[in-house]
């Protein structure tokens, strides 16, 4: 282990000096844990997860992670997860797929109990009939389990946003998990060249003693709500801190949004965004709407790009105002509900100006033709 | 979509009134403070602080576990201030030793408790309240409750972000800023007599 020095996020998040690296979306993971001060990272494997926490169980023998182990199952490792930041220490971990799903009880816990827990989720589809290959589906699960979600586009996407999340998740007003999303297989085991700050450089450790719950006691709240919860008591009152309860966690997700602005610049990235058609998404799924944006205007199509990099707090404002303007929306998705596009419809003023589609799923791959053909079929 | 701005006001409010971050209100910055959701000056707001706490006819502070227990260095200095503070206002203090939901009845005449905080706003006709040294989860979450249920008028001193939820709120509030506070009162005692 090289010895590292604690210093201000900004230096590590925009160095003057930036080693560029090619390497997969794990290995990605691993250099942002690497800089990212963690105490505790708790694995259990589950394809196209698997090497990602591998690899942090690498920085945990160099010494870059104080503790590290494998629970029995993901509902165990998310649980753990959870007690370890109750306990006041920066945690990480990471799952997928039907690992998310199994685990799934932990994540509105997570927020409840305001846990700033970073987890990075690495998609891919549920069953059934069993699948390994790329999907976004369990996103759709998570969208209102009161979470902070992230989507990386690349590998740079996913370095970038774990290296961030821990900032956002532990601002005393916000406080609450990070999920860090990224399509499983194309970014996970997929080479790209990843910019990084120097690996001497580390975050500063996290501060438990601003948080606005208190640490692990069994005699105060949360934990003594899950042993004498008010929930189990039947009258108005206790309806009311539950309901109060909630809205405070949705609070704290809306609170983030200036954090993330801060550290990500903004919740969306556009190109050509005042085009007659555009295409909104997240994830690979933009990638592949980026070729087919590059091929339209190629033939002179009228097309812009928007890419969404936060699901939740989702960017309602920036997207009924790009909507306005354009007059077909075309959302590509990896999965088979097209969640995405109710988001988008969710918000904008004229819902008839989005073509839900093209989608694929089940690992299928999605050609940027297939995007074409909705551009041309817009164009008409 | 919002059509007229949210106002963070005195109640009853309603059955479940929002919460103010839901409805556009953002955390002040650093120096600044929140008076009914909009952004002032720090010393604006801790001049309206001063206002309210005179102009009341019954006020009361709650200060919580941050303040009651020397948990750390400074705090009984801070816990000092505050007491001095509440003199100068001639505001009683109720505390709010910890978070756990007291049942099956609160005894109001002597704490409160942030799940149901109207109890004791309603037994001892508080009319302004003063929130300092409470976890910032459970102040957002009493604060509120106190908005819904009842026409207290709310004031949050915290050490961290600050509170949307409380007419008037401090962020980054340290021993100097109650200082200033108290001087202001102070003063504003002086003209008044």
């Amino acid at each position: 282990m090289i010895t590292q020095k604690i210093v201000d996020p900004e230096k590590i998040y925009d160095p003057s000096e930036k080693e560029s690296l090619f390497i997969t979306g794990s290995e990605a993971v691993k250099e942002a844990l690497r800089r990212a001060n963690v105490d505790m990272a708790i694995a259990y494997p589950i394809t196209p997860q698997s090497e990602s926490m591998h690899l942090a169980g690498d920085l945990f023998a160099e010494g870059y992670i104080k503790e590290y182990f494998r629970g029995e199952n993901e509902f165990a490792v998310m649980s753990s997860v959870a007690g370890a930041a109750m306990a006041g220490v920066r945690v990480f971990t990471a799952t997928g797929g039907p690992g998310t799903l199994r685990a799934f009880e932990l994540f509105p816990t997570w927020a409840g109990a305001r846990l700033p827990i970073v987890c990075s989720f690495m998609t891919r589809g549920i069953n059934s009939p069993l699948t390994i290959q790329p999907d976004t589906i369990e996103m759709a699960c998570l969208l209102d389990s009161g979470i902070i979600m992230l989507h990386a586009e690349t590998a740079q996407d996913l370095y970038d946003m774990i290296l961030r999340a821990f900032m956002i998740a532990e601002k005393t007003d916000v406080h609450i998990p990070v999920g860090v999303f990224c399509d499983g297989f194309f970014v996970t085991h997929t080479r790209d060249t990843v910019e990084v700050a120097p690996a001497e450089m580390k975050l500063p450790p996290y501060d438990a003693y601003s948080s606005p719950v208190p640490a692990m006691d069994m005699e105060n709240a949360p934990f003594r709500h899950m042993r004498d919860p008010f929930v189990m008591k039947s009258n108005f009152i206790s309806y009311a801190t539950h309901a109060s309860w909630q809205q405070e966690v949705m609070a704290a997700c809306e609170r983030s949004r200036k954090y993330i602005q801060q550290y990500l610049g903004s919740l969306i990235e556009t190109e050509h965004p005042d085009s007659e058609i555009l295409i909104i998404s997240s994830g690979t799924a933009i990638s592949q709407g980026r070729e087919a944006m590059k091929s339209a205007r190629a033939m002179g199509l009228d097309v812009g790009l928007v890419k969404i990099k936060s699901i939740r707090p989702f960017p309602e404002e920036e997207i009924r105002l790009l909507a306005r303007n354009a007059k077909h929306i075309i959302v590509p998705e990896f999965n088979r509900t097209g969640w995405m596009a109710r988001e988008i419809k969710s918000v904008i003023e004229d819902t008839t100006k989005v073509i839900a589609g093209p989608r694929v799923f089940g690992g299928m791959t999605m050609p940027p033709e297939s995007i074409l053909d909705e551009i041309r079929r817009c164009s008409k | 979509m919002l059509t007229k701005r949210y106002e963070v006001q005195k109640g009853p409010e309603g059955y479940l009134p929002p919460a103010a971050a839901m409805m556009g209100i953002v955390p002040s910055e650093p120096g600044t403070s929140l008076v009914e959701g909009q952004m002032v000056l720090q010393e604006t707001a801790m001049e309206k602080v001063a206002d309210a706490l005179l102009q009341a006819k019954n006020p009361v502070f709650f200060p919580g576990p941050l303040i009651l227990w020397a948990w750390k260095e400074g705090v009984e200095e801070k816990a000092q201030a505050i007491k001095e503070l509440a003199d100068a206002a001639g505001a009683k203090i109720i505390p709010m030793p910890d978070y756990r939901p007291k049942y099956p009845m609160i005894n109001p005449e002597i704490e409160i408790n942030p799940n149901h905080p109207n109890l004791t706003i309603w037994h001892n006709n508080i009319d302004v309240c003063l929130f300092v040294g409470v976890h910032c989860h459970y102040a957002n979450i009493a604060l509120k409750l106190i908005r819904g249920g009842t026409d207290c008028y709310t004031i949050a001193l915290c050490a961290e972000a600050g509170h949307e939820d409380a007419m008037i709120s401090l962020r980054d509030v340290g021993l100097d800023q109650i200082r200033q506070i108290t001087e202001i009162v102070k003063k504003r005692k002086e003209t008044q007599k």
